[in-house]
């Protein structure tokens, strides 16, 4: 990374910044200075306040109390026009993009001075231009529904050089992304910093932290706990220990590899797309034992969701077979298959595994409400399960007010720690966990991680979907690299070796590495 | 000095009861100007509503009478809405338990006089839970868009019943309208014009109550209403839940059909679709789709339509008053509901902090 001048005149200083939500000193006192040409990174727990003192930054949110100067002008932000006025831009992990419009009109949509009819050639010029420059390749009549989720991004950050953004605000940029479009970003983040421009950006990942920046801030409860170059940091143990504010377990405690009988069994599975055309999944077989983590690592969308949401019956497959606890669950409906003793953690937490807007308690008993353990005749018994859900909330250790607060007022960490106490509550034996960890901070990774390494122990033949390799070599005892549909190997964890599990994930044959 | 608004990090419940109420004043003051304009003092016209609505005993007795079929048209819409199932068809689906009825009452002559009442809710219960479960069974097996097919399905029966009030089914003498029932087999009256389907409509109330908030199933409802995706993964049955959702919604609302036939008109005539499906829906967002508090939307919105009536007659206003007023309720309860989630900040720019 380049060398940063730090005696000009910072451009972002926020100075004293205090903000309160119900219940919840959000930020304390924070500091944060930025500098022409540097990239911050941002660090922090789930629940730390970043993304609220970010969102301070950029007019979302007002400050209780501090100040905010850019490029040494006391800043008064009320919304992200202000910022946008100033400079400053953020791309969000949730793209703010119209879907059935195009790359070109996404970028102008709002901006105040655009005539009544836009001027699109003139657009069209000025992004192919820009697009040029910073290396960002996008076609400006493209729509944006077709556009994978890394192009959706180089459309968001060209939205804010489009507008002269010359500040970057980034959350989480790589989360959705794959392994070289993450390289691709970090080149164009180069391009923009050579030119002047800054950037700060809020990441989970240490060793992104390490390669990207120049400066890291940890922010702890509200609280900055920290601030140095990162060419001071000597172990990325240290990073992890600053955020979380303990020691970290970096490898996990687990049981010998000790398999049973096979629990799931997958047959010749195929199953075709809704309009046709190539397999979502082509031929997939393989089988899990109790006591086993049967570990599936691929880029996503090579059709890992497609197998899971066959085998938990959200997905009617065309051909082949599973067999689930000895029984052939094939196309079966989900209640069946759940009733076999399958428990489910779900891709999109906030889509498929829980119900926002009802209660902790609620969302707790949505797989046991059915049983006599928490009902009778049809009835619910709601003082069974009010104990019940109060037991599952000490012994994972959600963090939340009490178990009638909705689970959507919860961080991302406590809502999956939600689903997983209720999914490993229920777990009949076979368990299929679907990116578990995503986006979770370091401290709730661990505990994701430890709890399915527990139910292994215990017995259970568990299915795991990842897209981090390191988190699959660490956990898993067997790894299958799924490319377009189908496996093209299946290897023991402790042969694995990274560079082989990339090459297959890209869609290398096994007989040409 | 800007505004702006800001989410809650929990649902305001001070706002969920306020935000009715003033919805409701407020449409008060929308209509005062209505009737400004209408060159009518709004104060002397809302004093003649209330006095229209709950002046005397007979008039109260009239504003809970139409309030009955108000509230279980309520009760009916809330079910399906429950689900974020847009069943606006709640008035077809009462004007299918009234032809239900009526048909029992005038052609199942073979039944003794003393089970006519019984089976002819029953038939008329039927007839509404199959009108509403057509569109039900359409949206759970190929998703037919629920607000159109609930809608259209309104303009046929409609349009059935006046073939069978002005042809097919015609009394001898006049010129439209069903042969009155046998006087025997009326629903009873209880205290002057209010008669016995209040209990049905009370004790709905209850039963739903239970339903949906203490049962196995009144769970999966407000699971799949509320994350739809979620409930499906945990196990519970979309289109089973639709269909089920949708039958016992038209049933309610073909049992504010029966009754009103049974108790008030005797007979299917014009006028059969007198909007308390419509209004219905209005009901069911007011109370939150709450049972219990429908019964206290129901008797004002009832007291609108009553209250209206007197408005003609005391101060020679259109009676649509009513209707407009209903109406106007719904558009700041729609508008304030925002403020259940959010909060509104006042900002003050840094010039005026100066100043």
């Amino acid at each position: 990374m380049s060398e940063i001048t730090t005696d000009e005149t910072p451009v972002v200083r926020m100075v004293n910044i205090t903000k309160h939500f119900p219940g919840v000193l959000a930020n304390d006192q924070v500091d944060l200075t930025l500098h022409r040409g540097e990239v911050l990174a941002l660090l922090g727990e789930n629940g730390a306040g970043k993304s609220t003192l970010m969102n301070m930054l950029v007019g979302l949110y007002q400050a209780d109390s501090g100040e905010i100067y850019v490029k040494g002008e006391l800043a008064d932000i009320n919304s992200p026009q202000d910022s946008m006025a100033l400079g400053i831009g953020m791309i969000h992990q949730e793209f703010m993009l119209v879907g059935n419009m195009s790359v070109a009109e996404n970028i102008v949509l709002g901006m105040k001075d655009l005539p009544f009819v836009p001027p699109m050639a003139e657009i069209r010029e000025k992004i192919t231009e820009l697009s040029k420059r910073y290396g960002l390749q996008v076609y400006p009549d493209k729509i944006i529904q077709d556009l994978s989720v890394g192009e959706q991004q180089r459309v968001e950050i060209l939205k804010l050089l489009y507008r002269g953004a010359d500040i970057l605000i980034l959350d989480e940029p790589t989360a959705v992304l794959t392994p070289g479009e993450a390289r691709d970003l970090n080149e164009i983040l180069k391009k923009m910093l050579a030119e002047g421009k800054s950037a700060i950006f809020i990441t989970h990942k240490m060793d992104e932290v390490m390669e990207f920046s120049h400066t890291v801030q940890v922010l702890r409860r509200g609280k900055s706990v920290s601030v140095c170059p990162t060419k001071s940091i000597k172990r990325v143990q240290d990073l992890a220990n600053m955020m979380v504010g303990r020691d970290v377990l970096f490898s996990l405690e687990r049981g010998p590899y000790n398999p049973g009988e096979v629990k799931v069994e997958v047959k010749d599975l195929l199953a075709l797309p809704v309009g046709g055309g190539k397999p979502v999944l082509d031929n997939i077989s393989f089988s899990i034992r109790g006591g086993e983590i049967f570990g599936i690592a691929g880029v996503a969308g090579n059709g890992q969701q497609q197998l899971t949401e066959a085998i938990t019956g959200l997905l009617k497959v065309n051909g082949g077979t599973i067999y689930l606890n000895g029984k052939d669950m094939t196309n079966k409906t989900p209640l069946q298959i759940i009733k076999t003793g399958v428990s489910h953690i779900p891709a999109d937490r906030g889509r498929m595994g829980v119900v926002g807007d009802m209660s902790v308690g609620d969302n707790l008993s949505m797989k046991k409400y059915r049983t006599v353990e928490l009902s009778a005749h049809n009835i619910i018994k709601r003082g069974l399960v009010r104990k019940f859900a109060d037991r599952l909330i000490e012994l994972f250790t959600i963090k939340t007010p009490n178990q009638d607060t909705s689970v959507k007022f919860l961080s991302g960490g406590n809502i999956q720690k939600t689903i997983l106490a209720r999914e490993i509550d229920s777990c009949g034996g076979i368990l299929v966990a679907v990116y578990p960890s995503r986006g979770l901070d370091v401290g709730a990774t661990e505990a994701v991680r430890q709890n399915l390494i527990k139910q292994r122990d215990k017995g259970c033949a568990v299915l795991l979907v990842s897209e981090e390799l390191e988190e699959l070599l660490m956990v898993a005892d067997k790894i299958a690299v799924m490319f377009e549909g189908r496996i093209m190997d299946i290897i023991d964890a402790k042969d694995a070796k990274t560079e082989e599990l990339g090459m297959l994930m890209a869609g290398v044959e096994r007989r040409d590495i | 000095m800007k505004f702006r608004l800001e989410k809650r990090d929990y649902r305001s419940t001070r706002m969920a009861v306020l935000v009715p109420v003033v919805s409701l004043l407020v449409s008060f003051v929308l209509g005062a100007i209505v009737l400004l304009i209408s060159d009518a003092n709004p104060f002397q016209a809302y004093a003649a509503m209330i006095k229209g609505a709950f002046g005397s005993q007979t008039k109260l007795q009239y504003t809970l009478v139409k309030s009955i079929p108000l509230l279980l048209c309520g009760l009916a819409v809330g079910i399906a809405f429950r689900l974020k199932f847009w069943n606006i068809g709640a008035e077809g689906q009462y004007v299918g338990g009234v032809i239900g009825i009526t048909w029992v009452m005038q052609f199942w002559t073979f039944l003794p006089t003393a089970l006519l009442l019984p089976v002819g809710m029953v038939v008329g219960i039927l007839f509404g839970a199959l009108w509403g479960g057509i569109p039900g069974v359409l949206k759970a097996q190929w998703s037919v868009d629920e607000t159109l097919t609930t809608l259209m399905m309104n303009y046929i029966i409609i349009g059935f019943a006046e073939y069978l009030y002005f042809n097919a089914w015609k009394a001898p003498r006049g010129n439209m309208g069903t042969v009155l029932y046998p006087k025997e087999a009326w629903l009873p009256r209880i205290w002057g014009r209010v008669h016995g389907g209040i209990f049905f409509a009370l004790i709905l109330v209850g039963l739903l109550w239970f339903v949906l908030y203490k049962t196995r199933w009144g769970f999966e409802l407000n699971m799949i209403g509320k994350n739809k995706r979620a409930a499906e993964c945990q196990g519970v049955s979309i289109k089973k839940n639709i269909i089920l959702a949708m039958l016992l919604s038209g049933a309610i609302a073909g049992l504010a059909g029966v009754i009103d036939a049974a108790a008030v008109t005797h007979q299917l005539t014009k006028g059969v679709d007198a909007g308390y499906g419509f209004t219905g829906i209005i009901i069911a967002w007011m109370s939150g789709l709450n049972p219990f508090i429908s019964i206290v939307v129901s008797v004002i919105m009832a007291a609108l339509e009553t209250g209206s009536d007197a408005l003609q007659m005391t101060m020679k206003l259109p009676n649509a008053m009513g209707a407009v007023l209903q109406g106007l309720i719904l558009i700041p309860l729609l508008a304030g509901n925002i403020f259940i989630e959010y909060r509104l900040l006042v900002i003050k720019t840094r010039k005026e902090v100066t100043a």
